[in-house]
C-alpha cells in the first residue's frame, strides 16, 4: 500500500477526554514468535504528551507491543511483525525507515536498570555522541547537565560525574537510564515496568518524574501495578492473552470498565 | 576430604616434575671455563702484516690455543697424548679468539688472557656427572685427562662461569656451544605470526557467529565444525600445512611463517570458542540499552559488548597462544625440526622452536645435552609462566566491575 497517502484515522479505539492529538498509533498489529502468536491484531492510539499505561497479566503481550513501537523486536530472530505502527505520519515498519533514527525519536527505559559500566557522564553522553548532537565538549556538558536535572538526579551526582554508574543505587540507576533516554531529545519514551526492581521511595521519585516529563514527551509505560497505572497515567490500555481488551481514560477504566475481563483483572480476580 | 587428597596428589606430581627438571637443568646455566694466556703472535696470525680481514679470519687460532695449553704440560709427548690434551678445550675456543682479534686487531703480537670454554666431557666431569671411579672404557674422559684437569684445577685456571653461550647461541653439535636463542627467536616469530593471524580472525568469527549470524542450518553446521576442529590432533594440522602451504603454495620450508600459519589454524577454534563464551556472558540488558539508545548493531558490539567481553577473549587467546608455544608435532611436519645453527632474522628464515629444540636435544647422545634439555624446558616453562601471568594481568586490567 502507498504509505504517503495514509493519514492516521481518528481515534477509533476509545476517545480521550483530554482530546490530545495522536502521536503513535498501531493498526492491525500482530506479532509471532516462530509459530506462536503473541499479539493479535491490536489497534491502539497514543495521545501526544500523555502518559498511557499498558496493564495486564504476565505474558499478555504488553511488553511485546511496547517493543514493537521502536522496533526492538527486530533484534529477536524468530520474531515476526505484521500490521502497521505510525509515528506521526511515518510508518515505523516502512523499509526506508532508519532504525537508528527511529530509536533516537522513541527512547526506551527497561525493566531492570541497565546503565553502561562506564561513568555517569559517559552514560548520559553516549546517545548525543552517537547521534552527533553535541558539537563540542561544552555543549555535551550542557546536555548531560540538563538531562540529569530533568531526571531529578543532578543534585545527587553532580560531584561525581566521573564515578562509575554501576555504583549508584537501583533507583538512581533507573533515573540515570531515564536521563540517558531524554538526552537525545526523543519524542516518545517507552518504559517497560521501570519501577518493578525498585523500592517504594525510588518508585515514588520515578512516578513524580514521569508526571514532569509529560510536558515535553509522550510516555508509554508498561506496569504490573494497577495503583501505579492509576497514579501516573491519563489513559490505560488493558491487554489479555495477546489481545487489546479495552482502552480508555484511566479514571473510566478503573471505575467503570466496559469489559468484564477488565473488571475481573482490576478487582484482582485473576492476574 | 577426597578432593583435598586428590589435589594434594596432583600438586605433589607437579612438585616432583619441577624438582626433577630444575635439579637436572640448573647445572646447564654454568659452564666450566679455563683461563689461558694465549700468545697472539704476529707470525702465526698475520705473517704479511696487512691486517686483512680475510687473512685474520683464516688464521690457525686452534694452534695458538693448543700451544698455550701445552705450555702447562711440558712433559706431554706423542701425537695421541697431545690430541687428547687438545680435546679438553672446546672446539669453539678458537672462534672466541678469532672474534676478539677481528674486533680489535691491535692486540696482535701481545700475550693475552682468555677465558675459554672447556669441552663438554670435561665440563660434565667437573660438574660430577661423569665419575672418575667408573672404568675408563665406560666414560668419555680418560684417566690422563683427569690427571691433567686436576693439574689445571690446582693451578687455579679452571672456574665455573655463567653460561652466556646458552642464551646467546644457536644450536650446535657441540653441547658447550649450543644455545637456545635460535629456538627462542624462532618461537617468538612463530607465535607472532600465529597471533597476528588467529587473534583478529578469531575475534571477528566469534563476533559474527555470536552477534550477527542468523540461526540456521548453515551456522549450526559451522558451529559444530568449529567445536570439532578444536579436538583435531595437532599433527593433522601439520599435514595440512605440508600439503597446502608448502606443496601447493610453495611457501618456504622450516620457516616461522608457515609454522605460525599452521599453529594459527590450530589456535583459531580455541579463540573462537573462548570468544563466543565471553560474548555470551555479556548481559543482554547492555545490548538492549545500547540498541534502545539508537546505536547500530556494530556500534553496540564495538562500544559496549566487545569491551566487556575483552578480558575473557584475551584470556582465551593467551591460553591458545600458550598451547601453540608448546606445540611440536605439526611443526615437525613442515620441517621446523631441521638442525639450524643460525639465529633466524625474519619469518621466512629457516628456524626451529623451543619444544622442537628440546626434542632434538633429548635425542642427542652427548651427556651434556641432558642438562641442556632440562634447561631448555625451564626456559620454555618460564615463557609459559610469563604468558599466563600476562593473561591474569590483562584480565585484571580490563575487568569492569558491575
Amino acid at each position: 500500500m502507498d504509505h504517503n497517502q495514509f493519514t492516521p484515522e481518528p481515534d477509533v479505539t476509545g476517545s480521550s477526554e483530554h482530546g490530545a492529538a495522536t502521536k503513535v498509533s498501531a493498526r492491525g498489529l500482530s506479532v509471532y514468535y516462530d509459530d506462536a502468536q503473541a499479539l493479535y491484531d491490536v489497534d491502539l492510539d497514543i495521545g501526544k504528551n500523555q502518559v498511557t499505561a499498558l496493564i495486564g497479566p504476565s505474558g499478555c503481550g504488553k511488553s511485546t507491543f511496547l517493543r514493537c513501537l521502536n522496533r526492538m523486536n527486530d533484534t529477536i530472530d524468530i520474531c515476526r511483525v505484521t500490521g502497521q505502527v505510525w509515528l506521526d505520519d511515518q510508518d515505523v515498519y516502512d523499509k526506508s525507515i532508519d532504525v537508528v533514527h527511529l530509536r533516537a525519536r522513541i527512547g526506551m527505559v527497561f525493566q531492570k536498570p541497565n546503565p553502561f559500566p562506564k561513568s555517569i557522564f559517559d552514560n548520559v553522553a553516549y546517545g548525543p555522541k552517537i547521534h552527533g548532537l553535541a558539537a563540542d565538549r561544552m555543549e555535551m556538558e550542557q546536555i548531560v547537565c540538563s538531562s540529569l536535572k530533568r531526571a531529578g538526579l543532578w543534585d545527587e551526582v553532580k560531584d561525581r560525574l566521573n564515578a562509575p554508574a554501576t555504583g549508584l543505587s537501583g533507583g538512581q540507576q533507573q533515573r540515570l537510564c531515564i536521563a540517558r533516554a531524554i538526552a537525545v531529545e526523543p519524542e516518545v519514551i517507552l518504559m517497560d515496568e521501570p519501577c518493578s526492581a525498585l523500592d517504594p521511595i525510588a518508585t515514588a521519585k520515578i512516578e513524580g518524574l514521569i508526571e514532569e516529563l509529560t510536558e515535553k514527551f509522550t510516555i508509554i509505560i508498561v506496569t504490573h501495578s494497577m495503583q501505579q497505572a492509576a497514579r501516573v497515567s491519563e489513559r490505560t490500555a488493558f491487554f489479555h492473552m495477546g489481545k487489546l481488551v479495552e482502552v480508555g481514560d484511566t479514571d473510566q477504566i478503573f471505575t467503570m470498565p466496559k469489559e468484564t475481563r477488565t473488571q475481573e483483572y482490576i478487582t484482582g480476580r485473576f492476574g | 576430604m577426597y578432593g583435598i587428597a586428590a589435589v594434594t596428589v596432583a600438586l605433589s606430581f607437579v612438585a616432583i616434575l619441577f624438582f626433577t627438571i630444575i635439579s637436572n637443568g640448573y647445572s646447564a646455566f654454568t659452564q666450566t671455563m679455563i683461563k689461558l694466556e694465549v700468545n697472539l703472535s704476529e707470525d702465526e696470525i698475520d705473517p704479511t702484516g696487512g691486517r686483512d680481514v680475510a687473512v685474520l679470519s683464516a688464521a690457525n687460532y686452534r694452534k695458538l690455543v693448543r700451544q698455550s695449553l701445552r705450555s702447562h704440560f711440558p712433559d706431554v709427548k706423542g701425537r695421541r697424548d697431545k690430541r687428547e690434551l687438545a680435546k679438553m678445550i672446546s672446539s669453539g675456543a678458537d672462534f672466541a679468539i678469532r672474534d676478539a682479534v677481528l674486533a680489535d686487531p691491535s692486540i696482535i703480537g701481545q700475550r693475552m688472557n682468555f677465558i675459554l670454554a672447556m669441552s663438554d666431557d670435561i665440563d660434565q666431569f667437573h660438574k660430577g656427572a661423569i665419575s672418575a671411579k667408573s672404568a675408563q672404557s665406560d666414560r668419555r674422559v680418560s684417566d690422563k685427562q683427569i690427571v691433567w684437569f686436576q693439574h689445571l684445577v690446582d693451578l687455579g685456571l679452571v672456574e665455573g662461569k655463567f653460561n652466556t653461550t646458552f642464551f646467546t647461541g644457536g644450536d650446535s653439535r657441540e653441547p658447550e656451544q649450543a644455545g637456545i636463542l635460535g629456538a627462542a627467536v624462532g618461537s617468538l616469530l612463530t607465535l607472532l605470526v600465529t597471533f597476528v593471524l588467529s587473534f583478529p580472525i578469531g575475534i571477528a568469527s566469534a563476533i559474527y557467529l555470536e552477534e550477527f549470524a542468523p540461526k540456521n542450518r548453515l551456522t549450526q553446521f559451522i558451529e559444530v565444525n568449529i567445536n570439532n576442529l578444536a579436538a583435531v590432533p595437532s599433527v593433522v594440522f601439520g599435514l595440512l600445512g605440508l600439503a597446502i602451504f608448502l606443496n601447493f603454495f610453495g611457501l618456504p620450508r622450516s620457516a616461522p611463517l608457515v609454522g605460525g600459519m599452521v599453529l594459527a589454524l590450530m589456535t583459531l577454534p580455541t579463540i573462537i570458542i573462548a570468544g563466543r563464551a565471553s560474548l555470551k556472558s555479556v548481559p543482554p540488558s547492555i545490548r538492549d540499552a545500547a540498541l534502545g539508545m539508537g546505536a547500530s548493531r556494530i556500534q553496540t558490539v564495538t562500544h559496549h559488548v566487545l569491551p566487556l567481553a575483552m578480558p575473557g577473549i584475551l584470556t582465551g587467546s593467551i591460553i591458545g597462544m600458550a598451547q601453540a608455544l608448546g606445540e611440536t608435532a605439526p611443526l615437525l611436519m613442515i620441517g621446523m625440526v631441521a638442525f639450524i645453527v643460525d639465529i633466524p632474522g625474519g619469518v621466512t628464515d629457516p628456524s626451529t622452536v623451543l619444544p622442537v629444540q628440546i626434542y632434538l636435544w633429548a635425542d642427542s647422545p652427548e651427556r651434556a645435552f641432558v642438562e641442556r634439555t632440562s634447561a631448555a624446558i625451564i626456559v620454555l616453562l618460564g615463557f609459559l609462566f610469563l604468558m599466563n601471568a600476562l593473561a591474569v594481568i590483562l584480565r585484571k586490567k580490563f575487568e569492569i566491575k558491575w
